[in-house]
C-alpha cells in the first residue's frame, strides 16, 4: 500500500511541480527518467463454466487501459507463482512479494441467467498484505448486457485507476474527431466516434460536406461542429443517439470555432462579419445569441473557464495570434500586468498561440503552439506563468483534455506530406502515444465520463 | 487458245489428286529476286499551310474570365494586403463584371497549412473580404458578390513547401452564375 502509494506521489508530485512557474528547471525533471512504473499483475479473469475467451477479453481491456497511463507496468503472467486464485480468498502475498508486484486485481467473470455478465474484482496491496477498499466496499461487481462487455472493462480500470492515484477516472469515456480520406486536394471529412482507447468506431456523417472542430457537450450525448452544409461554413448541434443534425442560431456571417459552456446550456462561438471575427454566446434554451468581443481584429476559438467565469480566446489584436482571458459578462478584467482591460493577454513567448481549450481543473490552458517551422502542444497558467511544451513535431494541433485534466490528446502531422493522426500525452510531458484510428485523423475532442 | 486453257486445267485436277494422294510435295525456295515496285503515287499538289487563327474562351465564359482576367489574387505569409499585382487583376475583374453584369461571384479565402485550423478559418474570410471590399471600391454592386472561407481546406498545390504555401494563400473569385456558358 504504501510503497503504491509512494511510488504515484512521486509521479504526481513530478506532474504537479511542473505546473509551477520556473519552467526550465522543471522541463528537466520531466525527462530525467526517475520515474518508475507501478508493477501490477492482472492475471485472466476466472469463470466458472463461462466463457473464457470473454473473461480475457475483459481482462485484457482492463491490462491495456492501465498500461496506456504510463504509470503502471503490467507484470508477465508467466511470472505469476500462484494459479489457483480466488476471489473470496486471499492471496498468497509471498507468490506476489517475490515476483516484485505491488498491485494484485483478481477478478470473476460470470454468466448470468438473465443473459447477463457480471465481472467482481478486487485490488489487493501485495506488500501490506491487505484489499484495498474502493468506495469503502472491499470489491466491486459490475453487471450488464454482453455486448456491452467493454465498458465493463473500462469501469473497472477506472476504478484501479482512481483508487491507486486518486485521480479521477476517465477510461469509460469516447472521443470523437474527423476522418480524413482521399487525396490532399480533395479531403473527404467526416465525423466519427470511437471509444477512448480506439474501439467501436463509427462514422456519424456521409462525408458530402466538409466538417470540422466537433466538440462534446457535458452530457456526451451532442457534439458541436462546424459543416459546410449547403455551401455555407456554420455551427451545428449533432445529437448521437438520434443522428439529428441541427442548425445553430441565425446568423449573416459564417459561424465556426464552437465549443460548450461548461453547463452545457450555451454554445461558444465565432461569427466572421464582412472579415471581422468576433465571439458570441448562444442560449441552447432561449436561442438567443450575445455577442462578447467587439474588436476590429481576429477574436476565435472560445473556451470556458469550469466555473464559468472567465473564457479563453485567441486574438491577433496585438499583430500576431496570441492568448488572451476576458470575463464571460465581458466586464473589464484586472490583468496580471495590474491594469483593467476588456481582455488580459497571457501568452508572451516567441511565435504565435491558439487554439486554447481549459483544463477542467481550471488551473491551465493547453494550446497551439507555433514557432519557428515548428508546432507545438503545450499549457500555461491562466495568470500566463509557467508555460510549459508538452510535444513538438511538424504538425501537432487543436489539444483537448481527458476529462479527469490528465491526458492531452491533439492531432499531429509527424513530417511534410503526412497525414493526420490522433495521439495522446500525459500533463507530465511523458507518455506520448498515437491513438489507433481506421483513416487519417484530426480534430479530437474527449468526451466527458459516460453515465 | 481456249482449248489449251482446259487442257491446262485438267492436268492441274490430275496433279492435285496424285498430291493428295501420296506425300506432301516439298516446298522450294524461289530463288527469283523480288522486285520492289514503289506504288506511292506521285504529288499532284504541293501541300499548303493554313494559318489557324485562335478562338480562344468564348467571350463571357468561364474560360475567358480565368484566362483572360485572372480567378485568384495571392497573399504574403499571415497577411491579407493586396499587392500591385493582385490590384491589377482585381481591376480586371471589375472590369469583366462590369461587361456582364448579369454575373455573380463567390471569392473564397484560402490560407497554407501552415496556421491552426480556427484561426486559418478567421483569416480565410478576412482574405475574401478584402477582395470583395476592392471589387466594390472599384463599382462592383456588393449583393453580386459573395464570400466564403476555407481556411486551410482547401489547398491548390498539394506539396508541404514554400512554393505550395505560396499558392495555397489566395483569394480565389469564382463565378456562380450568370457567365454565358
Amino acid at each position: 500500500m504504501k510503497r503504491i502509494l509512494m511510488a504515484l506521489a512521486t509521479a504526481f508530485l513530478l506532474a504537479t511541480s511542473i505546473a509551477l512557474p520556473s519552467a526550465a528547471q522543471l522541463q528537466v525533471r520531466v525527462t530525467d527518467g526517475n520515474f518508475t512504473p507501478t508493477p501490477l499483475a492482472i492475471p485472466d479473469f476466472q469463470i466458472s463454466g463461462a466463457d473464457a475467451a470473454m473473461a480475457k477479453q475483459i481482462s485484457d481491456v482492463v491490462r491495456a487501459d492501465l498500461a496506456s497511463t504510463g504509470l503502471f507496468e503490467m507484470q508477465n503472467p508467466a511470472s505469476f507463482i500462484q494459479k489457483d486464485l480466488s476471489l473470496d480468498v486471499q492471496p498468497r502475498f509471498a507468490d506476489w512479494k517475490i515476483i516484485k508486484t505491488d498491485g494484485l486485481v483478481v477478478g470473476a467473470y460470470e454468466e448470468l441467467p438473465d443473459g447477463k455478465i457480471a465481472v467482481s474484482f478486487r485490488l489487493w496491496d501485495v506488500y501490506a498484505g491487505e484489499v484495498m477498499r474502493i468506495n469503502g466496499q472491499p470489491g466491486r461487481r459490475l453487471t450488464t448486457t454482453p455486448d456491452n462487455w467493454r465498458r465493463i472493462s473500462h469501469k473497472i480500470a477506472d476504478s484501479i485507476y482512481q483508487r491507486l492515484t486518486g485521480e479521477d477516472p476517465y477510461f469509460d469515456t469516447r472521443i470523437v474527431y474527423i476522418a480524413e480520406t482521399g487525396p490532399k486536394l480533395a479531403r473527404v471529412k467526416r465525423l466519427a466516434i470511437m471509444d477512448s482507447d480506439g474501439a467501436n468506431q463509427q462514422y456519424l456523417t456521409p462525408g458530402r460536406n466538409t466538417v470540422l472542430t466537433p466538440r462534446f457537450s457535458p452530457s456526451a450525448q451532442e457534439i458541436t461542429y462546424m459543416s459546410y452544409e449547403g455551401g455555407k461554413p456554420r455551427v451545428y448541434l449533432f445529437n448521437i443517439e438520434t443522428g439529428r443534425q441541427e442548425l445553430l442560431g441565425n446568423f449573416p456571417g459564417m459561424t465556426f470555432a464552437p465549443r460548450f459552456s461548461r453547463d452545457g446550456q450555451s454554445v461558444l462561438m465565432t461569427q466572421a462579419e464582412r472579415g471581422n471575427s468576433d465571439i458570441y454566446i448562444m442560449n441552447l434554451r432561449t436561442r438567443e445569441s450575445r455577442r462578447l468581443t467587439d474588436h476590429p481584429a481576429i477574436d476565435t476559438s472560445p473556451s470556458m473557464s469550469p466555473d464559468g467565469n472567465s473564457i479563453v480566446f485567441t486574438s491577433d489584436r496585438g499583430g500576431s495570434p496570441q492568448l488572451y482571458i476576458m470575463n464571460a459578462d465581458g466586464s473589464p478584467r484586472t490583468c496580471p500586468s495590474g491594469g483593467r482591460d476588456s481582455a488580459c493577454r497571457i501568452t508572451f513567448g516567441k511565435g504565435s498561440y491558439s487554439t486554447p481549450v481549459w483544463s477542467p481543473r481550471g488551473d491551465l490552458v493547453a494550446f497551439t503552439k507555433q514557432s519557428g517551422s515548428r508546432f507545438y502542444i503545450g499549457v500555461i497558467g491562466t495568470d500566463g506563468k509557467g508555460e510549459r511544451l508538452l510535444t513538438e513535431a511538424y504538425l501537432d494541433e487543436g489539444p483537448d483534455w481527458s476529462p479527469n485534466g490528465r491526458v492531452i490528446v491533439y492531432f499531429r502531422e509527424s513530417r511534410p506530406g503526412a497525414g493526420p493522426q490522433l495521439w495522446s500525452v500525459d500533463l507530465s510531458g511523458r507518455n506520448e502515444q498515437r491513438l489507433q484510428t481506421q483513416t487519417d485523423a484530426s480534430d479530437p475532442a474527449w468526451s466527458p465520463l459516460l453515465q | 487458245m481456249q482449248k489449251s486453257l482446259k487442257l491446262t486445267a485438267a492436268a492441274v485436277v490430275l496433279i492435285s489428286l496424285g498430291a493428295c494422294a501420296s506425300k506432301p510435295a516439298p516446298v522450294v525456295e524461289d530463288t527469283t529476286p523480288v522486285e520492289v515496285v514503289d506504288t506511292t503515287p506521285a504529288p499532284t499538289a504541293p501541300v499548303v499551310e493554313e494559318v489557324v487563327k485562335p478562338t480562344g474562351p468564348l467571350a463571357g465564359s468561364l474560360d475567358d474570365f480565368r484566362v483572360n482576367v485572372g480567378e485568384r489574387v495571392y497573399y504574403d505569409l499571415n497577411n491579407y494586403r493586396l499587392d500591385a499585382d493582385d490590384q491589377e487583376i482585381l481591376k480586371r475583374q471589375a472590369a469583366w463584371l462590369a461587361s456582364y453584369p448579369s454575373v455573380r461571384i463567390l471569392v473564397a479565402g484560402n490560407c497554407d497549412e501552415r496556421g491552426t485550423r480556427e484561426y486559418n478559418l478567421a483569416l480565410g474570410e478576412r482574405r475574401a473580404s478584402v477582395v470583395k471590399d476592392y471589387l466594390v471600391s472599384l463599382g462592383v454592386d456588393p449583393s453580386r458578390v459573395d464570400t466564403i472561407s476555407y481556411g486551410k481546406e482547401r489547398p491548390i498545390a498539394a506539396g508541404s513547401d514554400e512554393q505550395s504555401w505560396a499558392l495555397n494563400r489566395n483569394g480565389f473569385t469564382q463565378i456562380v452564375s450568370g457567365s454565358t456558358s
